[in-house]
């Protein structure tokens, strides 16, 4: 078998006497689309976190295309392909959106120990920037300022920003979060399309999302994997139906 | 759009009296305005430099008059040993404030918030009792320099005008630079980190040494403004590092509007006409001072320059 691109091993995550991630273990191959779903308090922030650099785990180890990451800060992960979106959104609120996404180009592009050059007439960048933003349809909302974007144009710059750093690897922590019910068909789409161009991660809550888009899927109950497998499988699988699924009728009758 | 333009014409009037200002001196024979204008000058050049760091960076240090004494002293000092070359006060002065500034920011950065704001207190008054200390130097009673510094023909520092204008071409030239800083690939970083650090360390950038850099060249910039105090005064004592003239610099940077590129100047020109002319009329002019400065900080958000776009908004 091919190397997987993410391989996490054994990672264990303490909070003082609860086991956030205990004993994780999982694969990411190349070109995967790969769901961590599991029910509130299950550890998927936690272990999201460990993967991007937020968090040290207490033992196991990270492997991004076969390279130990487990102890690298968070900047350095995202040299090495690794980009992310964070649940709560998280952006340059006072920034117009190209800007955001322009800086991520720029932290891939040379160094930013440039002084004297404005960097907002760097035609390399803003191309990139407006790529990124009509990659996720916020093309015509380039030069707002982010405090005027909307909650769904805001999960949506987070794509942008992530996609700007041309990453092998996707962390989506919760994309869909706090999105209507048209948003979070967008987003789908979106992520179905992006699917095509990069591997990605992603942790989330939307039953019928997760089903709809993902390759394999693992489940983390009380911060252990209690289930991986392809969407037909993890359907059909009694200990996920048991530990998992109060809301099993979600899972049967969609997707 | 019309709110930008209100700004922009009263700076352009700020600047265009500024650059008249001893044409003025000179017809009407008050030299004194000339001498308090150097003053505010050089002030302004402090706060701009506390503003590329406070306003554009989000780093808020409460010590940055030390380099104002850091300056100062590389200054006296060297003119005390008999070295009285402004080409060799001037760089000495600037490499001091710039090695004092990569100490100091390379251990503060490590905290954040209220922990920044007081550790880089703490250097400060450290600064501070190391000059009072000083003995050789005059100790707590200041060192008297007796010549200006030298630019062996280039411009005469005894001559006032030519000073002022030296000044103000040290002000204009900070400020273009900090323009040219704040637009760059390095500004936007810096500016970013103020704004959102996670989000930076997430797509890929080391917050602390763009900080770092940053935090360096303002006291950099600053340490030129202590030079140039030193010789406006032809004196300097540790009371230009204490905590209360770091607290002024800030106030100046508030009031005039912070990461704006010519706040500083505008809170600078209208702190010390205040406190000039309120300690005219009164010994207990900071009783007037305070409250006013007080309503100008709760009511006027972005400081004078927010104040002037959202009149001219209407």
């Amino acid at each position: 078998m091919a190397e997987p691109l993410l391989r996490v091993e054994k990672l264990v995550r303490r909070f003082g006497g609860i086991i956030a991630t205990d004993n994780v273990s999982l694969d990411v191959a190349s070109g995967e689309l790969h769901a961590i779903i599991g029910p509130n308090g299950a550890g998927k922030t936690t272990l999201i976190s460990q993967l991007t650099g937020h968090l040290a785990p207490h033992s196991g180890s990270v492997l991004l295309a076969g390279r130990d990451i487990t102890y690298l800060p968070a900047y350095r992960r995202c040299a090495l392909g690794l980009a992310r979106s964070f649940q709560i959104t998280s952006l340059l609120l006072d920034f117009t959106a190209a800007d955001n996404v322009a800086l991520a180009a720029q932290a891939h592009a040379g160094t930013s120990f440039r002084f004297f050059a404005n960097a907002r007439k760097e035609r390399s960048l803003r191309d990139a920037a407006h790529a990124a933003l009509d990659r996720v349809g916020l093309g015509h909302r380039a030069d707002v300022v982010v405090n005027r974007l909307s909650h769904g144009e805001r999960r949506e710059l987070e794509l942008a920003v992530a996609l700007a750093s041309k990453p092998k690897l996707l962390l989506l922590d919760e994309p869909m979060a706090g999105l209507g019910v048209t948003e979070s068909q967008r987003m789908v789409k979106l992520l179905q399309e992006l699917r095509k161009e990069v591997s990605i991660v992603l942790v989330e809550h939307d039953m019928p999302a997760v089903f709809a888009l993902a390759d394999r899927i693992t489940v983390l109950v009380y911060g252990r994997v209690i289930a991986s497998g392809d969407p037909a499988a993890i359907r059909a699988n009694e200990d996920v139906k048991r530990a998992y699924l109060g809301d099993q009728h979600v899972v049967t009758h969609h997707g | 759009m019309k709110g930008l333009s209100v700004s922009k014409a009263v700076t352009a009037l700020m600047l265009a009296g500024l650059v008249l200002l001893p044409l003025y001196s000179q017809l009407s024979g008050n030299i004194f305005i000339l001498t308090l204008f150097t003053r505010i000058i050089i002030l302004a050049l402090a706060a701009a430099s506390l503003n590329l760091i406070m306003g554009f960076g989000g780093m808020m240090s409460f010590g940055h008059a030390a380099y104002l004494g850091i300056g100062g002293y590389a200054v006296g000092m060297l003119a005390q040993e008999g070295i009285g070359s402004g080409f060799i006060q001037f760089p000495v002065a600037l490499a001091a404030s710039a090695i004092y500034a990569l100490v100091i920011g390379a251990l503060s950065l490590r905290t954040r918030g209220v922990y920044f704001i007081m550790i880089t207190l703490a250097f400060a008054q450290m600064a501070y009792y190391v000059a009072s200390g000083l003995a050789r130097y005059g100790g707590d009673d200041g060192l008297t320099i007796y010549n200006r510094s030298d630019f062996s023909g280039l411009v005469n520092l005894g001559n006032r005008v030519q000073f002022y204008y030296l000044c103000l071409a040290c002000l204009f030239g900070v400020i273009f630079l900090i323009w040219r800083i704040v637009n760059s690939r390095f500004g936007l970083v810096v500016q970013g980190l103020r704004s959102n650090e996670q989000r930076m360390q997430a797509i890929g950038f080391p917050a602390k040494r763009y900080q770092l850099v940053c935090f360096v060249i303002s006291g950099t910039m600053c340490g030129l403004a202590g030079a140039l105090l030193a010789n406006n005064t032809d004196f300097v004592s540790p009371a230009v590092m204490y905590w209360t003239r770091s607290g002024d610099l800030m106030v100046m940077v508030i009031l005039g509007g912070m990461g704006t590129l010519f706040g500083p100047i505008m809170g600078a020109v209208v702190f010390l006409l205040l406190e000039e002319f309120l300690s005219q009329i009164t010994e207990y002019w900071a009783l007037i001072m305070g409250p006013l400065l007080l309503l100008i900080v709760l009511f006027g958000r972005g400081g004078i320059m927010g104040v002037l776009g959202r009149a001219g908004r209407g």
